[in-house]
């Protein structure tokens, strides 16, 4: 799947996205697969309360099931307007 | 109801936008009201000043969250016509960032609508800023108080 990754989190992993091989039932297991590689995701991982998910574009949260997702985004809370 | 969603970097004028709001109001049969926001870049004198602010967004979830939001305004209150317009990329101080335009019956509806739009936006559009100035660069963090405000609708 895609996972996608943007504003502090893009630039504390250092990649705006990528494709991932994953088993992860839950959004929650796949943060920490991802969490469990290297410092840089555990960095960007460390606070979950400071960030959000979205599954397909669609917000989420993070013990939704990944059954079906094809792009996964991390992202700290939003600030438009 | 006339939707009118835009994301792009280019600048835009809230003049000729509105003009061309009202007009298509018009030919679509008219409203009482129209209510127009205008969102603006801060400056922060207080570190040297805003060198400038850059807008990151999610090419593609935007726009569906806009519309969505955009219907959700729809479905609260009796509209004619919604604008929002929002800009990515670097921009400077007093630069105009979003707009937002309702056009209804009423006074009290487009208000309503207009104020919901900005809530929502707020926290539920997929934008983040990123303030650069003389001393260094933040991440704007969002407010408890813009969570707070959704409560109200």
């Amino acid at each position: 799947m895609d996972v996608l990754y943007f504003a502090w989190v893009r630039e504390r992993i250092g990649l705006p996205r990528e494709t991932v091989r994953t088993e992860a039932v839950t959004v929650a297991d796949l943060v920490a697969e991802l969490r469990a590689r290297e410092d840089r995701y555990a960095a960007a991982f460390e606070d979950l309360s400071a960030l959000r998910v979205a599954l397909d574009q669609e917000l989420s949260d993070f013990d939704a099931p990944l059954a079906g997702v094809r792009e996964v985004a991390f992202f700290p809370p939003m600030t438009g307007g | 109801m006339i939707t009118d969603i835009r994301v792009q970097s280019a600048a835009f004028a809230v003049g000729a936008e509105t003009d061309r709001f009202a007009a298509a109001v018009a030919q679509a049969g008219g409203a009482g009201a129209i209510v127009t926001f205008t969102g603006l870049v801060r400056d922060l004198p207080g570190a040297g000043g805003l060198d400038r602010m850059v807008i990151e967004h999610y090419p593609g979830m935007t726009e569906k969250a806009l519309k969505a939001i955009a219907q959700d305004a729809a479905g609260r209150w009796p509209l004619e016509a919604v604008l929002i317009l929002h800009r990515h990329g670097e921009l400077h101080a007093g630069a105009a960032i979003m707009m937002v335009a309702t056009a209804s019956a009423h006074r009290a509806a487009a208000f309503a609508a207009a104020d919901f739009l900005m809530d929502y936006l707020k926290s539920r559009a997929p934008f983040w800023k990123k303030e650069i100035t003389a001393d260094g660069s933040d991440w704007v963090a969002a407010k408890d108080a813009d969570e707070a405000a959704l409560t109200r609708w």
